[in-house]
């Protein structure tokens, strides 16, 4: 049912735990619906520095999660706003049908952390976001 | 971290409620009806006359296993043609009479997704609740019955959290009233004895694959002259009821599986009762934040099915596969329908406990060592993923 890069992210995470004192932190999810994830950031010059994840939720859901942090990690917040659902699932070598929230989940993660820093650091809100 | 997914694996099948393997007596019983006895039981010469009388034979293996005579033993595809059968048979055949079925909301599928399509067709369906173990109260049965109850259907036992249902209280407030009463025991057979006539049974879908025996067979036992419509229509075959050419190395595989089943039962209860109640123990003791779902005695003898907090249950079962063991779950992750499971729904469990849970199934082959195995490394399997939740509390990371 899971690629590969799939189970490699479910069995080995990447960045799993929580940045103490965040620059950012979003968290998407409900329980209700079986995810929730949280993306802490660490933002130095404008740039992620480090990005770590905790996720409650199915194989997909933290393997997501694991390769989203890997994918905006170094990256500008413009760059790493820029990172859909659909690359970090191409990313893990594509997901079930039923699975592709999970990546949608990343994506939106992602987005609310980096409004977080925002929020807090006074950036303005990004074109389009 | 990945201590826990390393080491020794071990397989250990305890999904014995998804399916078990067929035994090897069952497998030897069919061989010969492949392609030595393949004669079409309807014909009439000798090597079909031999089919017709290896056909009764297991017909009236069936029959015993649940105390009713074999020409109300009716060979199907499996559970889910049985339960279709009985509801959608009985619904039709009494539409004058009335139009009102009490089934519970813990029905497997095959019986809620019948009672759905009847309810399009303009049917009307009580679904009773039932308490947090999963029971169905029998008073509760008596008070949903009115004028326009056609059918009563209450599965025998939860294929999910393995609770026993009430099944003699409610055959007996069923037969006061002159109601069909259709019980799904597809996971009963060979855990509870099942006696039709002391427990007021109308009707009875069973399956082989679930007793050691092959997939693709069952039946429905058809109380004499309950008003049910034919299920098939086609030849004559099982008294014109259900039309096709009979399955008879599956009859066969399925009448030497349900004695076998029937007869270890005892044996086979006590043994498995052990190995549940210990993994049931061990597991409320070794992992906090942890609880039993379904009935703490009032449940099928092979069935363990906990819940764990802050976790997701198909993490859980692919991190156990990691680790050779396959087992089930209630979350909603395995499923298209992103719906937690609803029988721990309807036991009023919230969703983000349903979505941990997990239901081990015991079976013949299972061993102390496989509980031992289990018990080994299930601990380390939910502490490794209630460090990656954000849910989980900071005392337990």
């Amino acid at each position: 049912m899971y690629s590969e890069q799939v189970m490699d992210h479910f069995m080995n995470p990447r960045n799993m735990g929580e940045i103490p004192d965040a620059d950012g932190v979003g968290e998407v999810g409900n329980p209700t619906c079986g995810d929730i994830m949280r993306i802490t950031l660490r933002v130095e010059e404008n740039r992620i520095v480090d990005a770590k994840f905790k996720t409650f939720g199915c194989a997909a859901a933290i393997a997501s999660s694991s390769m989203a942090t890997e994918l905006i990690r170094g990256k500008t917040l413009e760059e790493a706003w820029a990172v859909t659902n659909r690359a970090v699932a191409g990313a893990l070598e594509g997901l079930p049908p039923q699975k592709l929230h999970c990546s949608v989940l990343a994506e939106e993660g992602i987005h609310k952390a980096i409004d977080d820093y925002r929020a807090r650091h006074g950036a303005p809100e990004p074109s389009g976001g | 971290m990945n201590t826990a997914i390393r080491g020794r694996s071990r397989p250990v099948y305890m999904d014995h409620a998804a399916t078990t393997p067929a035994r090897p007596e069952v497998v030897e019983a069919m061989l010969p009806c492949f392609s030595e006895r393949f004669g079409n039981p309807s014909s009439l010469y000798a090597l079909a006359r031999e089919a017709q009388v290896t056909l009764e034979k297991a017909r009236g293996q069936v029959a015993a296993a649940i105390g009713a005579s074999p020409e109300e033993i009716y060979f199907t595809s499996g559970g889910t043609e049985a339960d279709n059968w009985a509801i959608k048979g009985v619904a039709a055949a009494n539409r004058k009479k009335g139009d009102h079925i009490i089934t519970s909301a813990i029905e497997h599928h095959a019986v809620l997704h019948s009672c759905r399509s009847l309810e399009k067709q303009g049917y009307r369906v009580t679904y009773l609740p039932v308490d947090e173990f999963g029971r169905v109260e029998p008073a509760a049965v008596e008070e949903a019955i009115t004028d326009a109850t056609i059918l009563i259907s209450v599965m025998a036992a939860n294929n999910e959290i393995g609770t026993i249902q009430p099944i003699a209280a409610i055959g007996e407030i069923a037969r006061d009233r002159g109601i069909p009463f259709h019980t799904d025991a597809v996971q009963a057979i060979g855990a509870i004895p099942i006696d039709v006539d002391s427990m007021g049974i109308d009707l009875l879908a069973l399956s082989g694959h679930k007793f050691y025996g092959p997939k693709g067979t069952g039946a429905l036992y058809i109380r004499k002259k309950t008003r049910i419509g034919t299920f098939m229509d086609g030849g004559a075959q099982e008294r014109g009821r259900r039309a096709g050419t009979e399955n008879v190395p599956g009859a066969v595989g399925l009448g030497k599986a349900i004695e076998l089943a029937v007869a270890a039962m005892p044996e086979n209860v006590t043994r498995l009762a052990a190995m549940r109640d210990r993994l049931i123990r061990e597991i409320l003791e070794t992992i906090p934040d942890t609880r039993l779902n379904g009935h703490p005695t009032e449940r099928l003898p092979n069935n363990v099915n906990v819940a764990f907090r802050y976790v997701e249950g198909e993490s859980i079962l692919l991190m156990l596969d990691a680790l050779g063991i396959a087992a089930s779950t209630g979350s909603a992750c395995t499923s298209a329908s992103l719906e937690p499971s609803h029988v721990l729904t309807a036991c009023g469990l919230p969703p983000e406990h349903a979505h941990g849970s997990l239901r081990l199934t015991l079976g013949s082959r299972n061993t102390d060592e496989d509980v031992d195995y289990v018990l080994s490394v299930l601990p380390r399997v939910i502490e490794r993923l209630r460090k990656m939740s954000p849910l989980t509390p900071e005392r337990y990371t």
